[in-house]
């Protein structure tokens, strides 16, 4: 069986209400539900607490496009969890130098502390201005509907 | 959208709803993990309160229902419980269900909560004028309490019936938590032992309310659709709608254990023959040897890229940590040990045919 994971409808996910959420202010966010942490030139990218709790446990994370320059909004992976399969989606333009190794063995990490030790990976980007247009932590949550 | 009767007690349990056979359904509370490893190593209770009930009674309703379902209704006594299905007369399968015998004038038919409404057509179309039916779908609701610590934790709540002597597959009516009239069945859909409980709706809260206390001690959970599936998948448990459908043969589903041919019924012969000269595609399970989560109508190709047939269900098994999934493939790579290939998203990922269930 299969169930679709709708974004809109449920005020209330894995046992979490959005409003008992965390959104950080110092991250900016996508309408794909990934996070942007810029240091210097930058960024750690990971998926938002929404987001883990609309997949629910998290099987695995495949990264595979390490040493890749990407554009913004590519696939550079996926992410399986128990009930659904979903894409991850590129927030800004660059090359990705790190995967979070740590999430081999423990991928529980995106469920627990997504915006800790669940972060994903870590971009040079290439056009830093590109965070610029992704959305703060209000809008993030407006727009989820928290 | 339905809801069942238990349907706020889902709410306050802050369970995430979806829908589901046209109710809104809880699939989860606590997590599908937590709530799976409650089930194997302790107990859970499940609202599967969708399910339908038929029951079916007269003079004629063994023959009746012997015509219409592959296993053998006259193999049952009274108090026994029998998992069948009823083939649809064009090879393929309306419904898989379990039949109850009250008596060999009294049944009740359990179904798919997505089919109840062609079940019943099926059913009450056929039925000759010595059989009555009566659909109690909408009246009964049904609380699978599932796990090892099951019997135990429930059995102060129903001091006239000794639940460690009711076997597997077996029912009977008795009192529990102070409501008369429950039907207490061996049965469930995990492979870990306990008990499914058909209370009336005006009930189900109060029996909801009193399974939760009495399993506090042994650690219950409510758990919903999510692990549901896990675990039944675990144990190889077709599910209808993904693994068995109007197009498959049980024989194709290695349903032929619950496929007798000592009696006259639907697809009979055409059944008989696929039995004796075999069928060209089975059903198989399988465990991934590369890291991949096979998701149903996932293509399943041979070592050269020819298909084979394609994925019916897959997760990751929540007690081994094994990918695992069924599908139907070319009887050629259905043995055991058989080596195939999951299509997973443009990869092809290997993966070997294994004997079910996945866990021993």
């Amino acid at each position: 069986m299969e169930f679709r994971l709708g974004l809109k409808k449920e005020k209330l996910t894995f046992g979490k209400t959005i409003l008992s959420m965390q959104f950080p202010e110092n991250l900016k966010y996508t309408k794909e539900h990934e996070w942007v942490r810029v240091e210097g030139d930058f960024a750690f990218i990971g998926i938002t607490d929404f987001a883990q709790g609309e997949l629910g446990d998290i099987v695995f994370v495949e990264i595979n496009t390490v040493g890749q320059a990407m554009g913004q909004d590519e696939v550079f992976g996926t992410v399986e969890a128990v009930k659904t399969v979903s894409d991850l989606y590129l927030p800004v333009s660059g090359e990705i130098v790190e995967v979070n190794a740590g999430l081999e063995g423990n991928p529980e990490a995106v469920n627990t502390d997504p915006y800790g030790d669940g972060w994903m990976v870590k971009v040079k980007m290439s056009n830093p201005g590109e965070v610029d247009g992704l959305m703060d932590a209000a809008a993030y949550a407006a727009m989820i509907g928290a | 959208m339905k809801r069942t009767a238990l349907y706020s007690k889902h709410l306050a349990l802050n369970a995430k709803m979806v829908p589901f056979a046209g109710y809104d359904m809880p699939v989860s509370y606590s997590g599908i993990k937590a709530e799976h490893q409650s089930v194997r190593e302790r107990l859970g209770v499940f609202d599967v309160s969708h399910m339908g009930e038929f029951f079916v009674e007269g003079e004629g309703a063994e023959s009746f229902l012997n015509s219409l379902t592959s296993n053998d209704v006259a193999a049952l006594t009274d108090g026994k419980v029998q998992y069948s299905c009823i083939p649809n007369g064009q090879g393929g399968i309306v419904d898989d269900l379990l039949v109850y015998r009250y008596s060999s004038t009294r049944y009740l038919l359990v179904v798919n909560a997505s089919n109840i409404e062609k079940d019943w057509k099926w059913f009450f179309s056929r039925k000759p004028e010595n059989v009555s039916m009566y659909n109690a779908s909408d009246d009964y609701s049904l609380l699978a309490v599932q796990g090892p610590k099951t019997a135990e934790a429930l059995q102060a709540l129903c001091p006239e019936v000794n639940l460690a002597d009711l076997t597997y597959y077996t029912f009977t009516t008795g009192s529990m938590a102070g409501i008369a009239e429950v039907i207490i069945s061996a049965t469930g859909y995990t492979g870990a032992g306990g008990f499914e409980l058909y209370v009336k709706n005006e009930d189900a809260e109060k029996l909801w309310d009193a399974v939760m206390a009495a399993g506090e001690a042994h650690g219950i959970l409510p758990c919903g659709l999510g692990c549901r599936d896990t675990l039944r998948l675990e144990m190889g448990f077709c599910l209808y709608g993904n693994d068995i459908n109007d197009t498959t043969s049980p024989i194709e589903a290695g349903l032929g254990w619950i496929t007798k041919f000592n009696k006259s019924f639907t697809d009979k012969a055409l059944l008989e023959k696929q039995k004796a000269e075999g069928v060209s595609r089975k059903l198989v399970g399988f465990v991934m040897q590369e890291k991949g989560i096979p998701r149903q109508h996932y293509r399943i190709a041979d070592a050269n890229g020819e298909t084979l047939g394609e994925v019916t269900s897959g997760s990751e098994s929540l007690s081994t940590g094994q990918l695992i999934g069924l599908g139907y493939v070319a009887t050629s790579h259905s043995k055991a040990g058989s080596e195939i290939y999951i299509d997973i998203r443009g990869r092809l990922l290997k993966a070997v045919v294994t004997k079910l269930p996945f866990l021993k």
